[in-house]
């Protein structure tokens, strides 16, 4: 399904990505285990298509997308951080990857109620972004990115910052719904705990991984 | 703390500006000690560095009155300000007032008495001669020749609105058409394909072919300026040269007469009266020609050659009573602006 | 912006007497340089029924229209040339980005009366007198507050708020419309308004480059005082000008007030251009950018060096010298004497820009409800027609031991007044970006609410005041409109002198008077690279 072969990302002297391989099946969530800062947001985003790699290419499908450009390569990806749309509310948020496909209003507003519910938000669609809590924050930008149903997902450590609680909550939540969605996934992760309850296989981070 | 400080610094730093350089004018002289007074000028009237100046300090000298120049901006600002400020005047003599002006300013009671005249010149279509050469027609001579097909889209003039040659030349039109006739005159030169820009320095430097002895790359080798511009470019070129580039059509030519008078208000009246008389007098009058390119009004004075071999002097100039300029110059000029830019 | 600052309540909070005492400068200079002049001149010259009789001059709805559309467009095409450059000088790193960043901002900072000029010897006959001639040099001068503004604001977006959009689908123009245009919309709406406020009463430009068919209302009002000597009419207009402003300014800054969003996170740092789209979009947005600006001011360098039509060093060589070839005759310019009073007035302009400015910003910020309208008071000046306020101080300082007409000083404190907006703008975001945890932390170290303020407000005004200084100092060493119509005795400023040496006819004056331009541009250049850091740009946020 995906395919990341031989990647390698250089900032200026500094080789981040050394010609990593990586492969994820159809259906399947796989956890990237491995400390902060070793390059697995960079992996992530070079997949996305946010980054141009240095070498190496990515494949979907058994097909080369390192020259389609991030909208079309319907991979979807839940930040770190979130990067919720703060000019927009909790909905527009969510259905946005919907509207830029120009779907119809009815159609966005059912599929928003839909996701908002799967992620037990259901109350929340004309809050503002700035107004949410931290864990409500995770959940909307889950279901943003659940929204457009990608071919992948990329988790980039989507739990951090929780407390322990609200943490396994959700990790637990979000290994049901990607189950549920029959989603294919990437997560990245510094924490074994976590990559256990939500993925299917484990990889540790190890300069040229290959799996 | 520091605020404070910074706060008295800045009161100190305005008081200090305020009692320091106090000069002349508002001083009242209770000595027999001659006072220093303050002549009001506008803005391309010399502050230092002239023949003008050095006739100035030479009148200190001889009579111990220092004299102080403000600048009040173009004319048209000048005489404004002192008739904001007529009785309360800011300085004592001023410099500068042209016939155009004239009547604002007495009508306004600017002046102690009559001013008098110091210089006068005239407004006039000047040609660049190298064009008409390269060309081979003649540089037209009369308003009448303007409107001539032959001298299609050659002419570029001043906006009367905006400039105070744009606004003599429009009356040389009204003194020759007539008042009814004016109108008419400027539809045909319309026709004829004038341009017209707002200020000398555009219509002269960036329209004339003729500026600069032809450096600028202007497209009309007509437009308005002064019978003395032909002598400036002598003076002013690079390299040097001998003769004039550019000509006078002498017979589109606007007269003025430049006025100085003591301020009504002054505190310093004798004072005032005597700088007054020096500036009709030959010692100043002889440093016109080359400071400020007019001519003077004392025909004792002998006109330097390069002046009075290149300065044009139509006979028969035209002029308009000051009375009646005052009393039209708003409406000629919104006629004006209907007729030849909307 | 205001809510944040109820963190130091109760005992806490600062003591009464903080604010007026920081205003009371301001307050003073403003009230007695700009507020009682204009007040004064209007009291005296406005009869009753001249408001009727002004508003019926002939052809006035003309000017009113052509000064707004004229505006409008400006404002709109600036706000589109300036747009790329902004983002790519914000975001990325690469050789040559701050030569481009001063390529942009010298412009803006020069007389009118000189870029005008070499102006209309670049642009083609046909362009000349046209009102296309006067948007085009407008957006020139005004792309400087699009890139600073909006490149301040592009900066602190994350770039993964848009890479998030990419990711659901959306196109680079979708980003830009639902995500970048939204983010960017206050610093777009503070941008728009400067520069709206700028060409309305554009004065120099259109004088030069509109020709004699498109007046603006500021043109209007200068004819009327002038030449005209119709005081009353030109203050009736100068009204009517500073309440649409006053105006337009209240309804930006609700806009701007409306439309903010805590962004967070500070300035993203910059990087360098990554791929070939990268890269490529980064060289063609340099070049055309550059190319664009240096156009004009190339052909002002040229101009100094071709007299009589070929090109020589003379007029450079006989910069010191009386510019004639005969004795007896003399401009009484000495462009070197000018430009020692140029960085004289610049000197003292500054100083009392940054007091007046810097405590005004810091009344604002510290100030609830009030600071709003201290806000809008300092910018007043910058709406005001230079007649107006000239003719004021005229009349109101007239008396002994007031009398401080054609004092030397009036020129400096008159650019003062035009320079003071641009050190409050400076200012006043980085103090209200102060997060109010810093003052609390000091509270709870032992520092008074007061210590508090100075350790942590005021110690942090410095830098932006470094920026404001450089920015005060521009415009007086530029300042042209408002020193033309203040009587001044002795020596003359460099844009008054290019003013003079362009007013006489001759191929030597009109070439030194570009050369003395020269001399302007490189003096402006200099001021702005010594305090152009990065921080200055953070600092231009508003």
């Amino acid at each position: 399904m995906l395919d990341v072969r031989d990647v390698t990302v250089r900032f200026g002297e500094r080789t981040v990505l050394d010609r990593v391989s990586l492969n994820v099946a159809d259906g399947e969530v796989v956890a990237l285990l491995g400390p902060s800062g070793s390059g697995k947001s960079t992996l992530l985003r070079v997949i996305a298509g946010l980054l141009v790699p240095d070498g190496g290419s990515v494949w979907v499908d058994g097909i080369d997308v390192s020259a389609v450009p991030a909208h079309r390569r319907q991979i979807g990806m839940v930040f770190q951080d979130e990067q919720l749309f703060p000019h927009l509310t909790v909905a527009a948020n969510v259905g946005f990857g919907l509207r830029m496909q120009g779907r119809p209003k009815g159609e966005i507003a059912s599929r928003v109620a839909e996701l908002l519910d799967l992620v037990g938000l259901p109350s929340l669609a004309d809050r503002h972004v700035t107004k949410l809590s931290g864990g409500e924050a995770k959940r909307v930008a889950l279901a943003r990115s659940l929204a457009p149903q990608p071919r992948v997902l990329l988790l980039d450590e989507p739990l951090t910052g929780l407390d322990r609680d609200l943490h396994d909550r959700l990790a637990a939540d979000l290994a049901t719904l990607l189950r549920a969605t029959g989603t294919t996934a990437l997560l990245v992760t510094h924490d074994p705990d976590e990559a256990a309850t939500i993925a299917d296989r484990t990889v540790r981070w190890s300069p040229g991984l290959a799996s | 703390m520091r605020r404070t400080v910074v706060g008295g610094a800045l009161a100190a730093l305005l008081l200090l500006a305020a009692c320091g350089d106090d000069s002349g004018s508002t001083a009242t002289s209770t000595s027999a000690e001659p006072a220093d007074i303050t002549m009001v000028v506008y803005d391309s009237f010399p502050t230092e560095g002239t023949p003008l100046n050095d006739a100035l300090a030479a009148f200190t000298a001889d009579t111990g009155i220092g004299v102080n120049l403000v600048v009040a901006g173009d004319a048209g600002t000048m005489v404004t300000k002192a008739v904001l400020t007529a009785g309360n005047p800011e300085g004592d003599v001023m410099w500068g007032v042209d016939n155009t002006l004239l009547s604002a300013a007495t009508d306004g009671r600017v002046f102690e008495g009559d001013p008098t005249p110091v210089d006068d010149g005239d407004v006039c279509v000047n040609y660049d001669i190298a064009w008409f050469t390269d060309h081979g027609i003649n540089p037209p001579l009369t308003l009448a020749d303007l409107i001539d097909p032959a001298y299609k889209d050659l002419l570029v003039v001043e906006n009367p609105a905006t400039s105070s040659p744009g606004l003599a030349f429009l009356l040389a039109t009204v003194a020759a058409q007539g008042e009814g006739g004016w109108q008419d005159y400027w539809r045909a030169l319309r026709a004829n394909g004038v341009a017209v820009e707002d200020s000398w320095t555009t219509a002269y430097y960036e329209r004339f072919s003729g500026a600069g002895g032809g450096s600028s790359g202007g497209d009309r080798p007509l437009v308005v300026s002064y019978a003395s511009s032909p002598p400036a470019e002598v003076v002013y070129a690079d390299p040097p040269r001998d003769d004039a580039p550019t000509g006078v059509s002498l017979g589109t030519c606007f007269h003025q007469t430049e006025y100085a008078g003591v301020l009504r208000g002054t505190d310093h009246p004798a004072e005032a009266a005597q700088l007054v008389a020096f500036l009709t007098g030959v010692a100043f009058q002889q440093e016109l020609p080359l400071t400020l390119f007019v001519n003077p009004v004392n025909p004792d004075v002998t006109l330097p050659d390069v002046y009075r071999q290149w300065a044009a002097v139509p006979t028969d100039p035209y002029t308009v009573d000051p009375a009646e300029i005052a009393a039209n110059r708003e409406q000629w000029q919104d006629e004006w602006t209907n007729i030849v830019l909307r | 912006m205001d809510e944040h600052r109820a963190a130091l309540t109760g005992p806490n909070r600062l003591p009464r007497w903080l604010v007026p005492a920081l205003a009371a400068a301001p307050v003073a200079v403003v009230a007695t340089f700009f507020l009682w002049p204009v007040g004064t001149l209007l009291a005296r010259v406005v009869r009753p029924g001249s408001v009727g009789d002004t508003l019926s001059i002939p052809g006035l709805g003309d000017v009113l229209w052509f000064t707004l559309w004229q505006a409008v467009v400006s404002t709109v095409l600036t706000l589109a040339v300036g747009f790329a450059p902004a983002a790519l000088l914000a975001r990325y790193r690469f050789p040559g980005r701050r030569a481009v960043l001063a390529l942009v901002t010298v412009p803006f900072m020069l007389p009118t009366v000189v870029v005008g000029a070499a102006f209309l010897a670049l642009l083609p006959d046909g362009l000349h007198g046209t009102a296309t001639a006067v948007v085009v040099a407008h957006v020139f001068f005004n792309v400087a507050v699009v890139v600073r503004l909006v490149g301040a604001m592009w900066a602190v977006i994350p770039p993964d708020l848009p890479g998030a959009a990419r990711t659901l689908g959306a196109s680079p123009a979708q980003v830009l419309r639902h995500v970048l245009l939204p983010l960017l919309r206050p610093a777009l709406v503070a941008a728009a308004t400067v520069v709206f406020l700028f060409t309305f009463t554009s004065y120099g430009v259109v004088v030069l480059l509109g020709g004699a068919a498109n007046p603006t209302l500021e043109v209007e009002i200068a004819r009327r005082a002038t030449q005209l000597g119709d005081v009353d009419g030109a203050a009736v207009l100068s009204v009517l000008q500073l309440v649409t402003l006053a105006g337009v300014v209240w309804w930006s800054s609700r806009a701007q007030r409306r439309a903010a969003l805590q962004l967070g996170g500070g300035s993203v740092p910059l990087r360098r251009p990554r791929g070939r789209r990268e890269r490529g979009l980064t060289v063609a947005v340099t070049t055309v950018t550059g190319a664009l600006m240096a156009a004009p001011l190339a052909m002002l360098v040229l101009q100094s060096f071709r007299v009589g039509g070929r090109f020589t060093l003379n007029a450079w060589r006989r910069l010191g010298e009386p510019a004639s070839s005969r004795p007896g005759s003399g401009l009484g310019v000495d462009p070197v004497a000018s430009l020692g009073v140029s960085l004289r007035y610049a000197l003292v302009a500054t100083t009392i820009a940054l007091v007046v400015g810097g405590l005004a910003a810091m009344a604002i910020a510290s100030a609830r409800r009030h600071g709003r309208l201290l806000d809008i008071g300092m910018m007043l000046p910058l709406g005001t027609s230079a007649v107006t306020l000239g003719l004021g101080l005229l009349i109101t300082f007239d008396t002994v031991p007031y009398d401080w007409r054609g004092e030397w000083w009036m020129v400096p404190l008159g650019h003062a007044l035009v320079a003071t907006p641009f050190v409050v703008r400076a200012v006043l975001p980085v103090l209200r970006a102060v997060p109010d945890d810093q003052r609390a932390a000091a509270v709870t170290l032992g520092a008074s609410p007061l210590r508090a303020w100075w350790w942590v407000d005021a110690r942090q005004a410095w830098r932006p005041l470094l920026a404001g200084a450089g920015i005060a100092a521009a415009v007086s060493l530029g300042e042209f409109g408002a020193t033309t119509f203040l009587t001044r005795s002795g020596r003359e400023t460099v844009p008054i002198a290019i003013g003079r040496l362009l007013g006489r006819a001759g191929a030597l004056p009109r070439a030194q008077a570009f050369a003395l331009a020269t001399i302007l541009l490189v003096a402006t250049a200099v001021v702005i690279a010594l305090v152009d850091r990065p921080e200055v740009d953070r600092a231009g946020r508003s």
